[in-house]
């Protein structure tokens, strides 16, 4: 039993919004999960389940070992982390800390211990006396993963957490919540439509889309062998090049050119060839002085260029398609110019138009 | 080129150029000012010298009422009529004045207000936050009971209140406030429960408080002004009533604006102005009064509530 959660052929309606279905999902002990999807795909309802703040339709789920389908969410060993916050505004931060403690009736010096090593931790004992509305957005984030600290809890759940801050403290933050794993060592699922997020934070990732789990995999899996099109589609940004071409004799002909698939692992036996959709990251186009390690090679006519700063972007198209190419950010070209690319076929996808998965 | 004159105007201090600079000035006595005002001047003019002229009758004396002045402030400020009015007035066979009214009133407002309000705020959470089954069709009859015009449920009230022995008591008037007053109060609620945050609901939830957990200790106070509101509505509701008050009980226990009605239309001796006058702010000066001040704790309590996080 090395599974902190267990979810088993899940299902969620809402009336006749089929919102979850014949879900199956199981997050090892110690495990930080990220469920990544775009808005309405089920990411907050699947938390919710798990939360049991909403009745499943049909299916099981498990925490720790035990079946917790019928649980109230108190009794199932979880602590949440909202996206408002959700501090109680009468209360100060004290008495949000030690309002889950005080409903089971725990011991008051036992309240005061756990309040008190939790805002240690978060540190936010200077704090302790003030309200809600007297704290900083970043402050009351942490009142509120403080709530979920001092219950001492296996598995802790966040709902977009760090939607409602700037960027700056997004970042201050999420390195902290990931401190936070590393020193607590319990279970994490984490709910965010923020890919770097989901990259920097994840042991592995859930890409979720219409209520379904399109991949579950480490960020590094995902991103460089997305599992289907939808996938490679959604992590990047900007996202994978598409270019439409046909498999032939362990080649891929596009419009023309011959790319020799040597060294590309299919993931299917897909020798009969056929149409196919070869994807190519924008930051995997070689340019300049790196076009040295490509196996393939071709010019392009620049379009449009975007510096910004660290890199530059620059527009093109390749057979009659539009492409995204990450250059240098030094380097120096404007639009008309010729630039020669190329790219290793190994660290391209290839996909299945039909099927959209990959080959 | 461009970006020199960029960093030269960032270095040294702007020069000020002809023409608007700060705030737009504004003239007092603008045309715009003028209609404003003057318009509501005129309104509250017109609201309010019939008060005026309810508070000068009431202090004169009856020959003074009869030189017909009705504009002029009293010769001699008298608060005999004033007492008349609470004390001696007569309603109907009975010559007591308001004041037995008045406490019929008290004892019929205060219970009501105290009772409807309670379960009207647990209703509106309930159908606001626990989405218990069959919660839409009771709301939906709830919506619906709030459109139902009072004439209609008038007599089978009066045999429902007879077959439980409590027709012409108070209690019986208690009830029936209550009852009608639960659609619009329930709604009331149910609307701002539902404007609350739900996460906060939920983080409850997960924090271990049930019903009543829930709503005593974080909706509860969040709730201050809309208890206002209700209680607002209620008061100067219930104490106004006067169908319910005239149906539902009997001589010794109508309320105030009972006895006010039967002041003011007895038919014997002469019209007495200034007792009728005193008797009509005597008693709206209860909802007034409840006005001024629950509206004082609408604001405060708005400003507590009006917390986010
Ligand atoms: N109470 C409800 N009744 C009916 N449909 C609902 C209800 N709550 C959510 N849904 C639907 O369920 C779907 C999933 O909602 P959910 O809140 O889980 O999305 P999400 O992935 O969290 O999106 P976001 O990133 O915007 O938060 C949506 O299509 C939504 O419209
Ligand atoms: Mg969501």
């Amino acid at each position: 039993m090395n599974y902190a959660v267990e979810i088993k052929d899940l299902d969620l309606y809402f009336g006749n919004v089929k919102v979850l279905q014949q879900l199956n999902l199981d997050i090892y002990k110690g495990e930080f999960l990220v469920l990544l999807g775009s808005s309405g795909c089920g990411k907050s309802t699947l938390l919710n389940c798990i939360a049991g703040l909403l009745e499943v339709t049909d299916g099981q789920i498990f925490i720790g070992g035990n079946n917790v389908t019928w649980a109230q969410p108190s009794e199932r060993g979880i602590g949440m982390v909202f996206q408002s916050y959700a501090l109680y505004p009468q209360m100060t931060v004290e008495g949000n800390l030690s309002f889950g403690l005080r409903n089971a009736r725990m011991p008051r010096d036992e309240i005061s211990k756990r309040v008190s090593r939790a805002a240690g931790i978060l540190q936010i004992e200077p704090l302790l006396k003030r309200k809600p509305a007297a704290l900083s957005g970043g402050q009351r984030q942490r009142v509120a993963i403080g709530r979920a600290l001092v219950r001492d809890v296996d598995v802790f759940l966040f709902d977009e957490p760090l939607s409602n801050l700037d960027a700056k403290l997004r970042a201050d933050l999420r390195v902290e919540i990931k401190k936070l794993h590393e020193q607590l060592d319990n279970t994490m699922i984490y709910v965010t439509h923020d890919q770097i997020e989901a990259m920097t934070l994840a042991d592995r990732i859930a890409i979720m889309k219409e209520g379904k789990i399109m991949q579950l995999a480490s960020p590094n899996e995902i991103y460089n062998r997305p599992r289907n099109l939808y996938v490679a589609d959604f992590i990047g940004s900007p996202s994978m090049n598409f270019l439409h071409g046909e498999i032939k004799d362990g080649n891929f002909l596009l419009d023309g050119i011959t790319i020799p698939l040597k060294g590309y692992e299919f993931a299917a036996d897909s020798s009969q060839g056929g149409k196919a959709i070869l994807g190519l990251r924008p930051e995997h186009i070689l340019t300049g002085d790196n076009l040295a390690s490509a196996t393939v090679r071709t010019t392009v006519t620049v379009e449009l260029v975007e510096p910004m700063g660290s890199d530059t972007l620059i527009y093109s198209t390749l057979a009659g398609t539009f492409i995204h190419v990450r250059m240098d950010g030094q380097a120096r070209v404007s639009p008309g110019d010729k630039v020669e690319i190329g790219f290793q076929p190994e660290r391209a996808s290839l996909f299945d138009p039909e099927t959209e998965d990959r080959l | 080129m461009a970006d020199t004159a960029v960093s030269t105007n960032v270095s040294s201090t702007a020069s000020l150029r002809d023409g608007p600079r700060g705030p737009k000035p504004r003239r007092t006595f603008s045309r715009r000012n003028i209609l404003l005002y003057g318009t509501l001047f005129v309104i509250a003019v017109y609201y309010a010298i019939p008060l005026y002229v309810m508070i000068v009758t009431s202090l004169k004396g009856m020959p003074e009422v009869r030189m017909g002045n009705i504009f002029s402030p009293p010769l001699e400020i008298t608060f005999a009529p004033w007492v008349k009015a609470w004390s001696q007035a007569c309603t109907g066979l009975t010559c007591k004045g308001l004041s037995i009214g008045f406490w019929n009133s008290v004892r019929i407002t205060v219970p009501s207000v105290i009772i409807s309000t309670i379960i009207a705020s647990v209703n509106g959470y309930a159908l606001a936050n626990w989405r218990f089954k069959g919660a839409n069709v009771f709301f939906t009859i709830l919506i619906f009971g709030s459109f139902i015009p009072y004439q209609v449920l008038l007599y089978p009230v009066v045999i429902l209140l007879r077959e439980i022995g409590l027709y012409g008591k108070l209690a019986g008037l208690v009830i029936v406030h209550t009852i009608f007053g639960m659609p619009i109060l329930t709604l009331l609620f149910r609307n701002y429960f539902s404007s609350l945050p739900e996460e906060l609901f939920k983080a409850a939830r997960v924090d271990g408080a049930g019903f009543w957990g829930i709503f005593l200790r974080v909706m509860l106070p969040m709730s201050i002004p809309i208890f206002a509101v209700a209680i607002i509505l209620q008061v100067t509701g219930i104490w106004n009533d006067f169908l319910f008050g005239v149906v539902y009980t009997g001589p010794e226990s109508y309320p105030m604006t009972v006895a006010l009605n039967n002041i003011v239309n007895s038919t014997q001796g002469v019209v007495e102005y200034n007792v009728n006058m005193a008797a009509t702010i005597i008693t709206g000066l209860v909802p007034l009064t409840i006005y001024f001040v629950s509206g004082k704790l609408f604001v405060r309590g708005i400003a507590a509530g009006a917390v986010k996080g």
